[in-house]
């Protein structure tokens, strides 16, 4: 049975934002630390640290989490996605981080990583969310600037963009 | 904010993880999704030596519906809960608690089993555990045993669990024919801790209500039916026998009242899906 000692380094590897990435950790190092510190991606944001604010949710295995939450080496061949995986193309925005972008709904900006990534997910899994679901989801998160009202709306402007693309493609 | 070390082992069988447990005992901690015990560990209030990661161990991934009732294993997810079709049909009041657990992005993890172990007082799973008088099933590398929900929360996150056993399963009675269930919460906010969790079972005979969040652990108590007189006084007596203390989110008055209003809402409702 593997046990990894506590005062070494380990190699943890997964697939992130469909690329492979891997570095060394000891067993204490959470997933934020690993994310920021050891591969470079700095878009996920620490903030509480004990699983309340919502600002580093990532989604592991398809499903948004809590990256403080989960130590790097429980990481080992799982699937994160990250802020940094959301853009459609190369430099373009995603359809929500677009409406988020028009509909006023980041000030300081340090929450919207983990919003964006549990709305995505929303979207993308129940593509008929209602806004009370929209509301249920935020729930997860802490926002001091926007009041949410702004979230709200840039999250059902997004769901409208979605449609009317996928309107599109279907026809 | 970052946990003290700690050695990292896999476990890929139950014999391999009771083994660690028989070995270092209550230096060693159960890790299972971890929402209850990271926040410990970033906090430093909890700092084991050796943290067991059990969710490969495929034996404890077991979730079996049967009739007698549905059986939960120790890697069973919340959310793999959730996504049972059939729970609002076969267990109405788990299906009503599970939204309150947490927030989505922590019941994606976050495991019934290890909601159990940590024995918060507000927590709904151990409330719902009460409420429907389920079962904690132990098990050490010397022995396996089953504890009554009731006898196995034991105060402010402390249960009978001996430091070498692990909470390997929790069982829940099938719904019964003919018994209403109702589960309704006051937090500050959605998926905040609850400052009052109530939980009903309403069937011909009487009530049974669960209270989360006043006591040190979730309390049941049978009550009489919603329609007779004597359910204002019992209400006030159980509210009282709670115990409850002033904290920051709330008095103990208050607390109390929402024992006498929200318990009376929780069990005319349940009475309303009974009738």
């Amino acid at each position: 049975m593997p046990r990894l000692s506590a005062d070494r380094l380990h190699t943890v590897s997964f697939t992130l934002n469909g690329a492979p990435v891997s570095g060394a950790a000891e067993p204490r190092m959470l997933l934020t630390d690993f994310l920021r510190h050891v591969i470079g991606a700095t878009g996920t944001h620490v903030g509480c640290e004990h699983g309340v604010c919502g600002a580093c949710t990532v989604e592991i295995d398809g499903a948004p989490a809590r990256a403080c939450l989960t130590l790097a080496v429980q990481a080992q061949g799982a699937e994160i996605r990250t802020v940094e995986g959301l853009e459609s193309s190369p430099g373009h925005l995603s359809a929500l981080q677009e409406s988020f972008r028009e509909h006023h709904a980041l000030q300081c900006g340090f929450c919207t990583p983990g919003i964006l990534i549990s709305l995505s997910a929303l979207l993308r899994d129940s593509p008929e969310a209602s806004e009370q679901e929209i509301r249920e989801t935020l729930a997860g998160h802490l926002c001091r600037c926007t009041g949410y009202v702004p979230i709200v709306t840039a999250a059902l402007a997004a769901q409208r963009r979605l449609r009317k693309a996928k309107g599109s493609a279907d026809a | 904010m970052k946990p003290a070390a700690f050695d990292y082992v896999r476990a890929a069988t139950p014999e391999e993880a009771l083994e660690v447990l028989d070995q270092e005992g209550g230096d060693a901690r159960i890790l299972a999704g971890g929402q209850s015990l990271l926040p410990m560990l970033n906090m430093r209030l909890a700092r084991p030596h050796v943290l067991v990661d059990i969710m490969a161990v495929a034996e404890w991934r077991e979730l079996r519906d049967h009739a007698a009732g549905l059986r939960i294993g120790a890697a069973v997810r919340q959310a793999a809960l959730e996504r049972l079709d059939d729970l609002p049909r076969s267990q109405p009041l788990l299906a009503a608690a599970l939204p309150w657990v947490g927030h989505a992005q922590t019941r994606s993890r976050g495991t019934v089993c290890g909601s159990v172990a940590h024995a918060d007082p507000s927590a709904e799973l151990p409330l719902v555990l009460v409420a429907l008088g389920g079962e904690v099933h132990l098990r050490s590398r010397r022995r396996a045993r089953r504890v009554p929900a009731e006898a196995f929360f034991t105060g402010m996150m402390a249960t009978s669990r001996a430091d070498e056993e692990i909470v390997e399963a929790v069982s829940l009675p099938a719904r019964r024919p003919g018994a209403g269930y109702a589960f309704r919460e006051v937090a500050r906010r959605h998926g905040d801790f609850a400052i009052i969790a109530c939980a009903a079972v309403v069937d011909g005979s009487g009530a049974r209500l669960a209270v989360g969040g006043v006591a040190d652990r979730p309390v049941a108590r049978n009550l009489p039916a919603p329609d007779a007189k004597e359910l204002t006084e019992a209400l006030d007596d159980f509210a009282w026998d709670l115990d409850a203390r002033d904290d920051l989110h709330a008095t103990a008055r208050y607390r109390r009242e929402l024992v006498r209003r929200l318990g009376r809402k929780v069990i005319e409702e349940a009475a309303r899906c009974h009738a």
